[in-house]
């Protein structure tokens, strides 16, 4: 078990001070939903407003030179962390968007690899999470091609046993979550491609719950494109990231048209700058950005390899903690293998919201709910789960606190 | 503790043993409202005899907050005339918004002002009006219907 210098992590996040209900510390089990921010984050948005504020690549003065730097070079930071073309990071608001604008891109043309025609399939799986799955049903409406999707096994893994007649010809798109938000497994991104890529489909990666947690490679992942967020990786919010293989960026329409994504323009037409800055529309989310530099330079300094091992420890940790209580069923891995740290459980007798009520008491956050995985809870025959995610400022104590409460919740809500 | 202002000994009783919980086959409206934000699902039917509710019936998912509430809004408006059902929905609805500033009037709501303590906790509102906007639509589509 190798664990991080939690208490040192700590010092760096302020909102570790607040008391909450009770003055209970804060137990923050809910990174997957979002994460805190350290000073530092917090400290390069400020000097971003406070020094170099202005619209990037505009003006000729020495603010929109400054701003125009920063914000290109939190563009140079995310694409060494994931071991891209730094003309290949695209910034968008969210992952959603991320998502969205490459769906819209798809049906924007008709012509070329993005083109998609009734008979096509998009192929997605059960346990994706809204945005990577509306986005996608929404596509296949628009374009009459035909949405498929995998399935999850009961152990909530994805079920591949059914990949052969799943990817086919007719298959374009297969969009997949790189790790599960509600189940925590890690799905085998590199096998699917290289089976999607046999028959020329684009292979897309929610990498929301992946980015955050250990080390992302796109050279290896073998996608064609994947998105995160800013703000669930101690980024801020407002600020996501979409990846694509620049041959591919090269070919892809725009989404949002307007200032700044344009090469020329004459009252009756407009030709586009080549990509990134094609698909940024608009004045960008700049302080945003530098934050989301700020936070993968944070990231770095610690080690995404030792993140990933600390998060693995707490999750063993955690998964035979929890196993002891009477009444309690988890949803998903109950191992570590290929598995990140986020547990959905449920409480015989006790619904998810009256469960969070209740840890809420003891200063335990958690996520209660669908966790925008509708399909899957009907799949395991659940209106929802409470889930517990960790992150690096965890540890050990706050699933110690976290088994108590639900101890504490069984006994409140007389359940034993 | 704070809880024990949410989460009263009726509201536990009724979250245990709910009343009218299983759907009649006699209808005269069936609705069917949603909680987006956590998943939790009612299916509601009215029955309506000359403009009195003379059975109401349920059933769903949700916490203790909405399937209690539920539970003590079906008790409360059975057997009641449309407008005394609409008063007794509107006055439950005011006290929900009150962010804990109201008591509710017990001769009004009756066990269902044990949830006055939900005014506070504005994430655990929507849980309990789920029954009774459930109620409200089905009685308004029945009431039109009945006056076509």
């Amino acid at each position: 078990m190798s664990l991080l210098d939690v208490a040192a992590i700590k010092a760096d996040f302020p909102i570790f001070d607040k008391k909450m209900r009770n003055d209970a510390r804060l137990v923050y089990l809910d990174s997957g939903a979002t994460s805190h921010k350290p000073q530092q984050v917090l400290d390069a948005e400020r000097t971003f407003y406070t020094q170099h504020n202005a619209a990037v690549h505009r003006g000729s003065h020495l603010l929109a030179e400054e701003a125009s730097a920063a914000y290109e070079g939190a563009r140079e930071i995310v694409s060494h962390f994931i071991g891209a073309d730094v003309d290949e990071i695209i910034f968008t608001k969210s992952a959603t968007e991320s998502l969205n604008l490459l769906a819209y891109s798809f049906s924007n043309t008709n012509r070329g690899v993005f083109a998609l025609k009734p008979g096509d399939e998009i192929l997605v799986s059960e346990m994706e999470h809204h945005a990577n799955l509306i986005p996608w049903q929404q596509l296949a409406k628009r374009t009459g091609a035909t949405l498929t999707w995998f399935g999850t096994t009961d152990e909530g893994r994805l079920d591949i046993s059914k990949i052969d007649s799943l990817i086919s010809t007719r298959t374009k798109i297969v969009a997949i979550t790189h790790q599960s938000n509600v189940l925590g497994s890690i799905n085998p991104i590199h096998m699917i491609a290289e089976k999607a890529h046999t028959v020329g489909a684009l292979v897309v990666v929610d990498a929301c719950q992946s980015a955050p947690h250990f080390a992302l490679d796109v050279s290896t992942l073998d996608a064609d494109f994947i998105a995160f967020s800013g703000h669930k990786m101690l980024g801020p919010t407002g600020i996501g990231v979409l990846w694509g293989r620049a041959a591919l960026l090269a070919q892809m329409e725009p989404f949002l048209y307007g200032g700044s994504m344009i090469e020329s323009v004459t009252m009756e037409s407009a030709t586009w700058a080549p990509a990134p800055r094609k698909f940024e529309a608009g004045v960008p989310n700049m302080a945003q950005a530098v934050g989301l530099g700020a936070a993968i330079n944070y990231l770095q300094a610690i080690g995404m390899e030792k993140i990933h091992d600390h998060e693995v420890a707490l999750t063993n940790y955690a998964l035979s903690g929890l196993q002891t209580i009477k009444g309690l069923r988890i949803f998903g891995p109950l191992d570590t293998v290929d598995r990140g740290g986020v547990i959905s459980f449920a409480l015989d007798e006790i619904h998810p919201h009256d469960a969070g009520q209740v840890l809420d008491q003891y200063g335990i956050a958690v996520r209660t709910g669908h966790h925008c995985a509708w399909p899957l809870m009907r799949k395991f025959g659940v209106a929802g789960t409470t889930r517990a995610s960790f992150y690096l400022y965890n540890d050990l104590s706050d699933i110690d606190v976290l088994i108590d409460g639900i101890a504490a919740t069984q006994k409140y809500f007389k359940v034993s | 503790m704070e809880l024990d202002s949410l989460y009263q000994e009726v509201i536990l009783d009724h979250y245990k043993h709910p009343l009218h919980k299983g759907l009649s086959t006699e209808k005269t409206v069936q609705v069917h409202h949603v909680n987006p934000s956590c998943g939790d699902e009612i299916t509601l039917n009215i029955l309506l005899q000359d403009g009195v509710v003379s059975d109401v019936t349920w059933d769903g998912v949700g916490c203790s907050i909405s399937q209690a509430s539920v539970s003590m809004m079906s008790d409360l408006v059975h057997g009641k005339s449309l407008d005394e059902a609409f008063v007794i929905v509107d006055s439950f609805s005011e006290l929900m918004s009150s962010k804990g500033s109201l008591q509710g009037d017990e001769s009004l709501l009756e066990d269902a002002v044990a949830l006055a303590g939900v005014s506070k906790f504005p994430a655990r509102v929507k849980c309990a009006l789920l029954g009774w906007m459930a109620f409200k639509d089905a009685a308004i589509q029945g009431r039109d219907g009945e006056k076509i």
